[in-house]
This record gives C-alpha cells, structure tokens and sequence, in this order.
C-alpha cells in the first residue's frame, strides 16, 4: 500500500528527515513513536505532502511521487486524495456544521451530488458516534468529539490510508478514550493507519508494528510486543523508560 | 450671543427656519443621487481591487508582491484631495481628460482599494495555518481553500475594520465638491452662498452625514451578529 524510499526532508539548512525506508501493507496500523523534535510528526506530514521532501519517492495506493524532481501543485492535490489527516489541533472548520465539515471535501473536490454525499457524510458521523450532532458547530463540541468529526471528514473522502498526527494529545483524559475507540474501531475494519501517538495502550491493543523514529532516522521497529518488551538498540530502551 | 440676538429676532427666525426647510430637499437630493451611489460605487470597486491586491502582498509572485506594495504605498502616503487633484486637474495636461463622476469613482476606489488591502490581508493572516492545512488534506486546492475556508473566516474577522473605511468614505466624498461634483457638500456651499447662512447650512449637511453614518453604523451591529453565529459568546 505504501513505500517510502530514501526519504529526506530539510528546512534551510536543519535536516529532519535524514533518509527513511518503509514499506507498509494493506490493513496494517503502524504506529509511530519518537521524543519531541525526533521527525515523527514532519514524517507523517510528508505522507500527506503537507511538507514537501527535499528527495525520495513515497507511492501510495498505486500512484508514484518522485520528489527528486519538481512536483505541480495539481499532482499535489491528486496524490493528497489517497490519503486521510487527522490532526492533533482537529482543524475543523469553524464557521460549518459537523455535518458539513465532513461533506466539505466530496462536494467541493470530488464535486459529487450533495444529496448522495448528504448520506455519506451521515453515515460516517454515525460511524463516529456523533449522529445527534451533526447540525452543531465546532466550537458547541467537545475536543473529543470535535476529533471524531475530523475523523470522519478524513473517511469521507475515502483514501486509502488513513495519518492520524497525535490525535489524542489535546484532549482531556476523559475524552481520549472515545477517539481511541472509533480508531479502534477502524483498524478492526481492515483501515490502512499511520499513527503518531503517545499512547501506548492503543498501540499495544491495536497496533501491527510500532516504530521508532529519533534523529531522523528509523531506529528500531517491530511488533509492539517485542518493542515495548524487549528493545534492542539503547535509545529505544532510554526512550521507553522516560515516557513509562 | 449669536443664538440670544435669533432668539430675539422673531422675523430672522422664521427666515432660518425657512431657509433649512427649502434647503433640506436639495440637500438630500445631493445625497441621494450623489453621495450615497459614490460611495456605493467607489466602495464596490474598492473591495475588489483590495482583495486583488492582498492576495497579490501574500502571493509568492515577487513581482506581485512589489507592485501591490508600491500601490499601497503611494496611496497612503499622499492627500486623497491631491489624488483627486490630479486625475481631474493634472491628467488632461497629458491628454486624459475625465468629467467629475469618473475621476471621482477612479480617486475613491484607488484609496478604499490601498486601505482595505491591508484590513483584508491581516484578516486573511489571522486564520489559523491548520485551516489551510485541513483544506488541502481533503484534497483541496489553493483556490478552494481561499473561497472555501479562508474567506468565510476573514470576513467575519474584517467586518469592523471594513465599516470603519466604509464610513469615513461616506464623508470623504465631500471632498468631489473640489472637482465639481455637485454632491451633498457642494450643494450646502452653493445654497449657503446665495443667503450666507454658512453655519446654518453646513450644520444641516453635517446631520444628515451623521444620520447616514449613524444608520450605517446599525447595519454594521446587524451584520456582525450574524458572522457571529459560529463563535461562542
């Protein structure tokens, strides 16, 4: 589903991203961890182009970006379809409905008919648990359940991957356990997931390998399991003490 | 003094009282058909060529960029009296000559278009980086995102600052009595000479400025309300 080859990121002179190799199947979830400042979250950002590396390929889905040379804004746009981002601030669209948030995309985009997105967009909502809430404006939601009105913007355009950037790191801790859930929910379901997270329960529960992302490069990956459990490499394990 | 000796005088009263009655019919009319459209007009063109120019001050364009910067530059930093001087006055030395009404619409758009430029470039500033980010994940493009997301946003943002250059356009139209635009000012001035009772007829243009301004000002309160539908409160 995705492969990433020789990805490298720079802004100016600061090299984040030093050179990733990855390669990630369908209907896997992957989660990635790593200290503040490590990469993780400008790597997932790159999946979705919203920074563009300075050289690699990443194909998802079938289609190729080759980043050695330059990129059109138009090809942009079209790789960004394959895949889904939910961010940790949610980024809703303030000044619309829960409903029309997620119906943004289809309609506007993809220029599908509004009355068949109307249904769409309903029952991703229901999907997340937020039916009775679909005439509510962001700032009349709680931070739970503004995320999960992000999250069904993402499934509403239906890409084959789904990003989620720290999804829970802005919530209340009463409320991280329902985004968690409809996450859940959608890995059950077979959803390719990449996900930058803290969390390490969800990535026990729900994840199919975990990595470790610091300097910039992938340090260590494996089942979580193993990782958690069992780290090889010292930076991994120094990591793991701190956030334990 | 001046009051007490009207007061006294019950024939100069009636005259006053006269003069502001046959006075106010013209007055408005000025209004009407001069003040009001100039500023609608002016207004129109104003907003258009302020968007253009904002976009071009955040565009990557270098070019774009210097231009729209010179623009804004050079309108506010001169008189809008001699702007309108010299595309009535000046330009037909070169060979443009232009009746009032154009020249008038011309100076006014030019400088709402510089001020409001920098109200809606700081507008579309203020909205959040994420907004643009969350447009382009669902595949939009930058366009889009503009009409989309930004806009609408910017908009609600913009309302009071946009009122503010809106209201002192209103009054700044007394300026077209200078290239002959027969507006509401001009016509206080030329009522006020025939009789002079200059303090009676510019008090009586000054009101109804006031009372336009003052119901701008309600619409204003209006629309801010219901931008203000998707904020708390």
């Amino acid at each position: 589903m995705i492969t990433i080859k020789g990805l490298k990121k720079s802004f100016n002179e600061l090299e984040v991203l030093k050179g990733i190799d990855l390669e990630i199947d369908k209907g896997k979830v992957v989660i990635i961890i790593g200290p503040s400042g490590s990469g993780k979250t400008t790597f997932l950002r790159c999946l979705n182009v919203l920074e563009t590396p300075t050289e690699g390929s990443i194909s998802i889905g079938g289609q190729e970006m080759d980043f050695t040379k330059k990129v059109s804004p138009a090809a942009l746009s079209a790789f960004r379809r394959h895949t889904g981002m939910v961010f940790q601030s949610y980024n809703l669209f303030p000044h619309m409905a829960a409903l029309e948030n997620v119906m943004e995309g289809p309609v506007t985009v993809k220029k599908e008919p509004k009355e068949k997105v109307r249904e769409k967009a309903e029952y991703y909502l229901e999907k997340v648990g937020l039916s009775d809430k679909k005439d509510y404006y962001p700032f009349q939601l709680s931070g739970g359940q503004q995320q999960r009105v992000g999250i069904a913007r993402a499934l509403a355009m239906e890409p084959d991957v789904m990003l989620f950037d720290e999804p829970t790191s802005a919530l209340d801790p009463e409320l991280v356990r329902e985004v968690l859930n409809v996450m859940k929910d959608l890995a059950n379901e077979g959803m390719t997931m990449v996900v930058v997270t803290h969390e390490m329960r969800f990535a026990q529960e729900a994840a199919d390998e975990v990595i470790f992302i610091d300097g910039g490069v992938i340090v260590e990956r494996g089942n979580p399991q193993d990782l958690f459990n069992n780290p090889q490499m010292d930076r991994t394990k120094s990591f793991l003490r701190k956030i334990q | 003094m001046y009051l007490n000796n009207i007061l006294a005088d019950p024939e100069r009263m009636a005259r006053l009282v006269e003069i502001a009655q046959n006075s106010l019919l013209p007055l408005i009319q000025g209004a009407i058909f001069y003040t009001i459209p100039l500023t609608l007009i002016s207004f129109v063109f104003g907003i258009g060529l302020a968007i253009l120019t904002a976009l071009a001050r955040i565009s990557d364009v270098k070019f774009l960029r210097a231009v729209a910067r010179v623009y804004v530059s050079a309108i506010r930093g001169t008189p809008l009296l001699v702007q309108l001087f010299i595309l009535f006055y000046g330009l037909p030395t070169i060979g443009i000559v232009l009746d009032p009404w154009p020249s008038a619409i011309i100076g006014f758009s030019l400088n709402v278009g510089a001020y409001a430029s920098e109200i809606i470039r700081a507008a579309i500033l203020s909205i959040p980086k994420g907004q643009w980010e969350a447009g382009y994940s669902i595949g939009m493009n930058n366009r889009q995102v503009l009409k989309r997301i930004i806009f609408p946003q910017a908009t609600r943002v913009s309302i009071p600052p946009l009122s503010n250059t809106f209201i002192s356009l209103v009054k700044d139209t007394s300026l077209a009595s200078m290239i002959l635009l027969t507006e509401m000012f001009r016509r206080a001035q030329e009522i006020a000479t025939t009789n002079y009772e200059f303090l009676l007829l510019y008090t009586e243009a000054a009101l109804i400025y006031w009372v336009i301004c003052f119901l701008l000002s309600i619409a204003q309160g209006r629309i801010e309300n219901r931008l203000d539908r998707y904020v708390s409160r």
